[in-house]
Parts: structure tokens; C-alpha cells; sequence
């Protein structure tokens, strides 16, 4: 992360909303996102951390708002309202998603190593040779034993496969990666090592990203600054280890003394 | 006399527990003081005063509610009352270490990637920021053997001399370093108080709390109180 004045945000979110029916997804949610910053969303369940994630993306469809992404460009597009070819390509070529579940955001039914071709292949890589060398070269980057390039996905553990869904996305070197409880469902000591690898990336790849955990030590480690929310809307942004260490909202104050060691 | 590196004005801080019934701490109250380049400021009040809230408020971890904690940062005065988090960010990696006295690392990585992580992240290639790491590592008598391991696992002492190093192994202007010997054996006691010496000689502005008598009165230009009176 470089020093401030230098530059404007990569991501502008104002006024963001969604509401499912009578429920609220999300409301007026608004934040910047700085070049190589990683901003760490948390709440409980259903406080609206995935929905605004969602609204990011456009996978889900805001009702109002905007999400002002500046491309590689320079050019600010907003994602809300974007149209689908145009967000499909710019998800493709500068965002990476990482879902909570490694089995949504890969492809079952081929090989590891096509699993992490195939992004570059999108981008236009033709060389059958080069390609695969990236991916040799992306599967040992995540630990992955390189012996495996071939096997399908089927054969691997929950981390082994959550590591493959991250060299999937970071092969393209995305400007923006979004991620969805990176950790969760996995075991204490396999979450240390993924929390590790994402730190290590992160900072050699000058990475931005938006991570939504509910877990307030995997927050602390890997985000920047954090964003509390609530019933679908932002209680406290701040410093992360400030927000942690010294609360300010009610809510917020309640979920740090509510765990055992955040 | 030089410009002071860092200048508390007025400083007010509470804490407000929402979850025990709303009931207000006030713990700082109208604090001032100057620290200067070549300084090492000790604050001497009984435990329980708000000396390490005071290091956390000027460390931007904590928030002030009233006063001004200007901070000498890239050749200007910034505010740390009210900073916005990037700019406290830049702060801490240039300007302030923070010598706390909780070791907060993640699981896994060597201990002499953690204090090297210090100077990775002002930009220094890997292999110089690793073997000034290691040497800060040796002179706190950290041996070789536990280089490789995560400080996780290690005891104590050994925690908080890897706090130590990750701080000490750059040029910070400014430090604050809450119980820096506290739990260090006599060996690796002298050993920072040689450090403190060296970071004030090159004109480090050192504020911080030290409990040891002995320590204290080896490292310290000036023991004083939160609410500003001078100590013996």
C-alpha cells in the first residue's frame, strides 16, 4: 500500500442498496477502497456482509447506489447497471471472486491444472505450453503439490481445494479480488496456512481486496480496515486493529468481547 | 532546541462500555507533552493511569475524544486525532514503532520473516531486509536455530524480544514502547536498553513506560507524569 495523496480510489461505493422483498439486504452503504488495500467486512450472520459483496460484483443486482470501479484504463465504470457481456469481461480480466464455497468458483470436471488455465485461456493465452507452465508454476505458489496439475478437483481436501479456487484467480493478476469467508469451513491449522499464503500474495502482488469474514482473527491478520455491519448497514469503519481494540458502536463492542480471542 | 517529533495537546480519552450498562471510563484527561529528537520520555505513574492508552491513542489504536497528537511525519505535521486510518497506516510504517506487549503475528510464518516484515513493507528487497532482521535477532540473543520457527510457540521472554526487534530493526523517528524489558532476563535487558541508547543517539524521539527502576534510570532523559509534573 503506498502513502496517501498519490493517488484516487480503486473502488467508490455510495449509497448502496438492496433489499430482498420486505427484507433489507443492504442500506446506504457507502466506502473507498485505496490501491493495495484490504478492506475485511464482518458481522454476524445476515448483517448483510455477502449481499454487499454481491452488489460489488453484480451478481446480485443493487435497487440503487453505485459501485464506481476505476479499470485498468483509468476510466470509472459503475458496476451497477452494467451490462452483463461488459461485467463478464471485466469480472473476467481485472476482478477475481473467491467463493466461501471452492466448489462454486471451480470447475469440477476438469483437471486442477485446466482449472487454472482456462482463466488465462479466457484472456486469449493460446500457448497450449505456456499456459500450463503458469499453472505448474500457480499450484506450487498455493502449495499444491505440482504432481497434481492433472488430477481432477474430486480428489482434493477443502484446503487443498480453496487454494486451487485462489491460483485460479490470481493467475490473471487481478487488479480487485473480492472473497467470501476465505477460511471458513476449513481447520484451524489449515486456515493458518491459508491465511499466511493470502498475506504473502497480497502484499507481493499489491493486491486490493474485499474480504467478508465473520471471523474477527482472520480479520485482524488480513485486513487494513474493517467495515461493521448490522442489519444491512455499516455501524463502524475504521483502523482494523482500532475497531478490534477499541470499539466504538454498541454492536461492535459486542461482537469483539463476544469472542474468546479476536 | 529542535522541534519537538512528537507533541500531545490536551489530550481527553474515555472509554464508554455499551455492553456493562453504558458506564464511562475517563482515563486521560488534559494530558500534554513534547517529546523531542534525542529524547526518551518515561512516564512514571502507578499502573492503571492510562500510560499504555496513551501510547495506543498516539499509536492511532485507540481514539482520542478531545486534544491533538501532532506526530513530525515526512517532513510535516499530521494530526493523529482524527486521521483518516490510511494516513495513520503510512505513520506506522515510516514514522512510529510500537514496542506493544503482545506479540500478534500469523500462525506459521518464521520469526525472522516477521521482523524483516518491518522493513519488506517500507519497500527494502527481501534478502537485505532478512539479514538485518537476523542481525537484530542475534543481538537480542535470539539464536539461529529458532530463526526459522514461528515465535508462536516461543516463551515469554522470547516473544517479546522478537517484539522488540521488529520494531528496532528500522530507523523509526519516533517509538513508544510499552514495557519493553518486562519478563527479559539480565542479558536481554542490557541488550535493549543498548538498543534504546543507539536510536537516541541517531535522534529517535523514545516515549514509553518502564517499571524496572534500574531500566528506567538507564534509558530515560526525563521521567515524568501523565498529568505533566517532572520525577526523579
Amino acid at each position: 500500500m503506498s502513502g496517501p495523496g498519490d493517488e484516487r480510489p480503486l473502488l467508490g461505493v455510495r449509497g448502496l442498496v438492496k433489499r430482498y422483498g420486505a427484507q433489507v439486504g443492504c442500506l446506504d452503504v457507502g466506502f473507498d477502497l485505496w490501491p493495495g488495500e484490504v478492506l475485511g467486512i464482518v458481522g454476524e450472520s445476515g448483517s448483510g456482509k455477502t449481499t454487499v459483496l454481491d452488489c460489488l460484483s453484480g451478481r446480485v443486482t443493487a435497487d440503487g447506489g453505485q459501485v464506481v470501479y476505476v479499470n485498468g484504463a483509468g476510466v470509472g465504470v459503475d458496476m451497477v447497471g452494467l451490462d452483463e457481456s461488459a461485467r463478464r469481461r471485466l469480472l473476467r480480466s481485472e476482478w477475481g471472486v473467491v467463493h466461501q464455497n471452492a466448489r462454486d468458483g471451480l470447475r469440477m470436471g476438469v483437471s486442477a491444472g485446466a482449472n487454472v488455465g482456462e482463466r488465462l485461456m479466457a484472456l486469449g493465452a493460446r500457448h497450449y505450453g505456456r499456459v500450463r507452465g503458469q499453472a505448474f508454476d500457480w499450484l506450487g505458489r498455493v502449495e499444491i503439490g505440482q504432481d497434481r496439475i492433472d488430477d481432477l478437483p474430486e480428489t482434493f481436501s477443502g484446503g487443498m481445494l480453496q487454494r486451487l479456487q485462489i491460483a485460479r484467480n490470481l493467475v490473471t493478476a487481478p487488479r480487485l479480488v473480492l472473497m467470501d469467508e476465505p477460511t471458513g469451513g476449513l481447520d484451524v491449522s489449515v486456515q493458518a496456512r491459508l491465511l499466511d499464503l493470502l498475506r504473502g500474495l497480497v502484499e507481493d502482488l499489491g493486491l486490493s481486496a474485499v474480504i467478508v469474514t465473520h471471523d474477527l482473527a482472520v480479520a485482524r491478520l488480513l485486513a487494513h480496515r474493517l467495515l461493521v455491519m448490522r442489519g444491512g448497514e455499516i455501524v463502524e469503519a475504521g483502523l482494523t486493529d482500532q475497531v478490534l481494540d477499541d470499539p466504538q458502536h454498541p454492536y461492535a463492542q459486542l461482537l469483539v468481547s463476544s469472542v474468546l480471542h479476536p | 532546541m529542535s522541534e519537538p517529533a512528537l507533541e500531545i495537546h490536551g489530550l481527553g480519552k474515555a472509554f464508554t462500555l455499551h455492553v456493562q450498562g453504558g458506564v464511562t471510563l475517563p482515563v486521560l484527561r488534559d494530558v500534554r507533552l513534547a517529546v523531542h529528537p534525542g529524547d526518551c520520555v518515561v512516564l512514571a505513574d502507578p499502573s492503571g493511569a492510562g500510560k499504555s492508552t496513551l501510547l495506543r491513542a498516539v499509536y492511532g489504536n485507540y481514539l482520542a475524544q478531545a486534544g491533538r497528537i501532532l506526530v513530525r511525519h515526512r517532513e510535516r505535521v499530521v494530526d493523529m486525532v482524527g486521521a483518516p486510518p490510511r494516513l495513520v497506516l503510512d505513520v506506522r510504517r515510516h514514522t512510529i514503532g510500537y514496542v506493544s506487549q503482545f506479540l500478534r503475528v500469523i500462525p506459521r510464518v518464521p520469526t525472522d520473516q516477521v521482523v524483516a516484515g518491518t522493513l519488506r513493507a517500507r519497500g527494502m528487497a527481501a534478502a537485505e531486509a532478512l539479514d538485518r532482521a537476523r542481525a537484530v535477532l542475534t543481538r537480542l540473543g535470539i539464536p539461529d536455530r529458532l530463526w526459522p520457527l514461528s515465535p508462536v510457540t516461543f516463551s515469554g521472554g522470547e516473544q517479546q524480544r522478537v517484539n522488540v526487534a521488529r520494531v528496532f530493526v528500522a530507523d523509526y523517528p519516533i517509538l513508544l514502547l510499552d514495557e519493553p524489558t518486562a519478563s527479559l532476563d539480565a542479558a536481554s535487558r542490557l541488550a535493549v536498553v543498548d538498543l534504546i541508547g543507539e536510536a537516541r543517539r541517531r535522534g529517535a524521539a523514545v516515549l514509553g513506560t518502564v517499571h524496572d527502576a534500574q531500566v528506567r534510570n538507564e534509558v530515560a532523559t526525563r521521567v515524568q507524569t501523565l498529568a505533566g509534573t517532572e520525577a526523579a
